[in-house]
């Protein structure tokens, strides 16, 4: 069992998923789209189950790399198909496996059209972001992050909206045109390190001089991927077009790829360069808190409101990230877990009334808590947990942030505190206005309440927030080693630059 | 001393092959009946290009030479003239429905093809300016027959006209500029121009250079490299569709490798004097290859810019490859181009397996609004296009991703940073395009239905070609292997 390459077995599990999906053939389109909905949830399900496994025997005290696998890929470029997972990247893995379980149950009923092509894309993307948290080689990395473009570009352009061309190629374009760069600079580290393995790099000191170049090219991928104000525009468009479970997996697990890789390659390996620019960061990131928070309270879309409420809560983990001490990153980790289960969970919340009503105005809907009390209540949850109440997931992540914020720069925590107020004011609105008041609506009299299939989909969501709210060490723990060794490294590489040049003078 | 001596034949011996077996093609084609005699000969030909792969194999190891050092055989050329060969015969399989359709069912189409192979083979092996043109101009002269094979067609007729006499200039330009060469060295071998320069240490005379530059240009015709690319279009339009095929791949596989032997064979010390053009030429295909798609709608036009684009990311191998003095920067950058064009040669056979499969009411269709709604009708072949589409865009996984991947590092280990940078964001724009016939296959609503039904040969081309882009990521060693001993056999002296 030991030996077993388990990172491997989960990253590829829904490829055999993909392969029995493909062998399904039928004349009745029903029977198809039947069979690729049980396989695809089926084996879903089993790749959710052994990525717990990857939890449970996880070893919270050390922070070197663990589950390592490597083995040759393309020998003579210094490039090889290596694995392994840290206190950082874990809980990504097992966010992508659980949502994306959700989103085939979400999409059981509402997707009539090509099932078998829609199951395939969810499994395939289900790979892609697996192996883009657990890859400790750079082009492999790059090969899982870029590869996702695939998958969204379909899911959005044949199951999207109304304007779904715009929004798949707006994304397409923005993230490629980003990524493009940190592929050079990929490539330009490759060649003055000598090596293309993560752990490797980790520990390599780049010259002062190449440091800001490579941090730019990466901020070019990472800034549009998060996305950070102002190359966030291509976010509310593509989770307003995209159906239900494109936005969950877009909003819970690709918008969580700029921030682990920030986490993961700007900070540690482009320390100087990271101290250089946090201002910058800093500057961006509190204009997208308080802009977006803004932009969110006139909103006329659930979706679009929830999207720019993302943006938002992004802002808060590049805060986080580049105060760069434990609280501020451990923060962020855990803000970006809690916006992964949070911010799915309100695309699923709108994904219900859509799926009955098919409008996503707020103003088709007033008083849905006398018809629909089970959803008024988590939809109540999830709400909170956004805003972040204590006891909820998104409490212990905003706290943390503020509280390393605080310590790195006073002004930032402040002018970010202004940006948890707006978020409960376009929360609180949203909710106001949907749940509460009297049902005036003709066509809502007849609306039904959650069935069972749908509680059962926010169920594990809602078990999650709290867990992470009440019982934050259990997640904490797990991730302090690599946060702590994150965080000395840093440290230690701006001293002894300083000293350079405090010798130099 | 006696007259003549035989010189050795074994290292010619697939052309002396080719070149045999293509007079008893004619034969064939001439005492076999009328009715089925195109058939006969096609399959012939297929079986006999297919043949002389083991004959090319043979060498394993080492460089011969023959004819007096005119005629060399090395893994490089076997490298390229498996490549030549196999996009040859798919091009002859893939012709077959084409021609009945068409009207134009002539045994000597099969035959033609077969001698441009191995006019191209010769001209991958040439040693010698002279061995070189020859090879150059019996594969031209063959293919300047076919371009315009449709006769009754007005465009297929001015595609080979036009290829004609833009070809006849290139080709005059390239035989000046070898006898500006041979004027200033007072040698056509590439081995003796080689030691001359060497031993000059790149201090030539400025008649060499000039000559160079024609032959560099002549070359760059031959690849559709930009400036001289105007012809590629009009003559990937009009030319009937096997043939537009068949010029996407084979002949810009062989030129690319004759560019690559020349280049760093006898000129390899004068990198300095070529590199620059070579970037210039790169640079210029790669964005004309991705702005000028743009506004395409015949998908075989679409597909020659599409071509000239890729040649400009080929380039940036031969680029890098003209940083004299580091051998060992030069062969990365041949490697690249190596691997760049195998995977090249896969995307283009199964796109255009797709487009020769783009029919209605039985009549050929080349527009790109043709394929509307195709993933409802025909989901198979939308999702095979769709997966050529994405890895010529350069999109992880698949393989026209590693392919960029390899070329890219090249450049930046040469530290052309300038043309990485251009050659991604052009790769951004270029994306746009083939994205877009994606976006038309899956987001549009359809028209008439393309017609059903692939005949065998074509579908095992689809899987094989398909199969071939989305594993590549699993197992690249092959491929890579391949190259790097192709690549070693030009840098060993």
């Amino acid at each position: 069992m030991e030996n077993l390459p388990w990172l491997s077995i989960i990253t590829f599990a829904p490829l055999v998923g993909v392969f029995f999906i493909l062998l399904i053939r039928d004349d009745d389109k029903e029977i198809v789209a039947r069979n690729a909905r049980w396989v695809a949830l089926w084996i879903s399900l089993i790749t959710f189950f052994v990525s717990l496994g990857i939890w449970i025997n996880f070893d919270n005290s050390t922070a070197n790399f663990q589950f390592v696998e490597k083995t040759v890929w393309m020998p003579g470029f210094k490039i090889g198909y290596h694995m392994g997972v840290d206190g950082i990247s874990m809980f990504f893995v097992i966010l992508s496996t659980m949502l994306t379980v959700l989103c085939i149950g979400a999409s059981w009923i509402t997707i009539t059209d090509r099932v078998k092509e829609y199951m395939i894309a969810f499994l395939v993307l289900e790979t892609l972001m697996v192996g883009m948290f657990s890859a400790l080689d750079l082009i492999l990395f790059y090969v899982f992050f870029e590869g996702v473009l695939i998958p969204m570009f379909i899911i959005i352009g044949v199951w999207g909206g109304a304007r779904r061309n715009y929004a798949a190629y707006k994304l397409f374009l923005f993230t490629l045109t980003g990524s493009v760069l940190m592929l050079l600079a990929i490539l330009a580290m490759m060649f003055q390190a000598g090596t293309a393995e993560i752990p490797k790099l980790l520990t390599h000191d780049f010259p002062a001089t190449l440091q800001p170049w490579l941090w730019l090219a990466f901020f070019a991928s990472f800034a549009v991927k998060m996305p950070m104000w102002p190359v966030h525009t291509w976010l509310p468009d593509a989770h307003v077009e995209a159906p239900t479970a494109g936005s969950v997996i877009l909003a819970g697990v690709l918008l969580k790829f700029g921030g682990y890789g920030f986490l993961r390659f700007s900070l540690p390996m482009f320390p100087l360069a990271s101290a250089d620019f946090t201002p910058l960061i800093y500057t961006l990131s509190i204009i997208a808190v308080i802009y977006t928070s803004l932009v969110a309270l006139a909103q006329e879309d659930m979706k679009k409101l929830i999207a720019y409420s993302s943006v938002a809560h992004m802002g808060f983990v590049t805060i986080g990230t580049f105060a760069a001490n434990t609280q501020g990153i451990e923060g962020a980790i855990i803000q970006m877990l809690s916006h992964g289960v949070v911010s799915a969970a309100l695309f699923l919340i709108v994904g219900v009334v859509y799926d009955r009503i098919h409008s996503r105005d707020i103003d088709a809907y007033d008083g849905l808590v006398h018809r629909m009390p089970k959803y008024a209540l988590f939809f109540m949850v999830f709400m909170m947990a956004s805003v972040g109440l204590p006891g909820t997931s998104g409490f212990v992540g905003e706290f943390l942030i503020l509280v390393g914020a605080f310590k790195a720069n006073t002004w930032v925590a402040a002018f970010a505190t202004t940006g948890i107020i707006l978020g409960v004011a376009y929360m609180l609105y949203l909710y106001r206005r949907v749940i509460f008041g009297e049902m005036t609506k003709e066509n809502l009299k007849s609306i039904l309440d959650l069935n069972r299939r749908e509680v059962a989909i926010f169920a594990p969501l809602l078990l999650v927030v709290f867990v992470m709210g009440i019982y934050p060490s259990l997640f904490l723990d797990a991730m302090h080693a690599s946060v702590e060794n994150l965080v000395e490294r840093y440290q230690s590489a701006l001293a002894a630059a300083q000293h350079i040049s405090v010798v130099a003078k | 001393m006696p007259l003549a001596t035989l010189p050795t034949l074994t290292p010619a011996l697939p052309e002396i092959f080719l070149a045999i077996a293509s007079m008893l093609l004619l034969m064939l084609g001439v005492f076999s009946s009328e009715e089925n005699n195109t058939r006969t000969v096609s399959y012939a030909s297929v079986l006999v290009l297919i043949v002389a792969i083991p004959f090319v194999g043979l060498v394993t190891e080492g460089r011969t030479v023959t004819f007096g050092g005119a005629f060399v055989t090395d893994t490089f050329a076997v490298y390229i003239k498996a490549l030549v060969l196999v996009s040859a015969a798919t091009a002859i399989i893939m012709s077959k429905d084409y021609l009945k359709i068409q009207g134009i069912e002539r045994f000597e189409f099969p035959v033609l093809i077969v001698l441009a192979t191995l006019g191209m083979m010769m001209m991958i092996s040439a040693n010698d300016l002279i061995a070189l043109y020859l090879g150059l101009e019996l594969q031209s002269l063959s293919l300047y027959v076919i371009a315009s094979f449709q006769r009754d067609s007005a465009r297929s007729a001015e595609a080979g006209l036009k290829y004609f006499v833009l070809g006849a200039l290139a080709s005059g330009l390239l035989l000046y500029g070898m006898s500006m060469i041979y004027g200033f060295a007072g040698t056509t071998s590439f081995d003796t121009l080689a030691n001359i320069f060497h031993d000059a240490h790149g201090h030539v005379s400025v008649g060499v250079i000039v000559g160079i530059v024609f032959m560099l240009a002549g070359l760059a015709f031959k690849v559709s490299a930009v400036p001289f690319h105007m012809w590629t279009p009009d003559v990937y339009e009009g030319a009937p569709t096997p043939v537009t095929a068949l010029f996407a791949v084979a002949p810009k596989i062989a030129a690319m490798g004759l560019f690559i032997r020349v280049m760093v064979g006898p000129f390899g010390e004068l990198g300095a004097q070529w590199q620059q053009i070579i970037i210039f030429i790169s640079v210029a295909s790669m964005l004309l290859g991705a702005f000028a798609a743009i506004n395409q709608t015949n998908i075989k036009r679409l597909m020659a810019y599409s071509s000239i684009g890729h040649m400009g990311y080929a380039l940036i191998g031969l680029a890098v490859a003209g940083t004299a003095g580091d051998a060992a920067l030069q062969a990365l950058g041949v490697q690249s181009m190596l691997i760049y064009l195998g995977i090249y040669m896969f995307m283009n056979i199964g796109t255009f397996a797709c487009i020769l499969l783009m029919k209605r009411d039985g009549r050929m269709v080349e527009g790109i609004d043709d394929l509307a709604g195709l993933s409802k009708s025909n989901p198979g072949l939308a999702m095979i296009l769709s997966i050529f589409m994405f890895s010529m865009a350069g999109i992880p996984p698949l393989a026209g991703f590693l392919g960029k991947l390899y070329v890219f590092q090249a450049a930046i280990q040469a530290e052309l940073y300038a043309l990485a940078v251009i050659g991604v964001l052009a790769s951004v724009v270029g994306a746009y395009y083939y994205i877009r016939i994606i976006k038309v296959m899956y987001f549009d609503d359809p028209v008439d239905e393309l017609d059903r039904g692939i005949s065998l040969e074509m579908k095992a081309i689809l899987v094989v070609t398909g199969v071939v882009i989305v594993f590549f990521v699993f197992y690249p060693v092959p491929l890579l292997t391949g190259a790097e001993s192709a690549t070693a056999a030009l840098f060993h002296k």
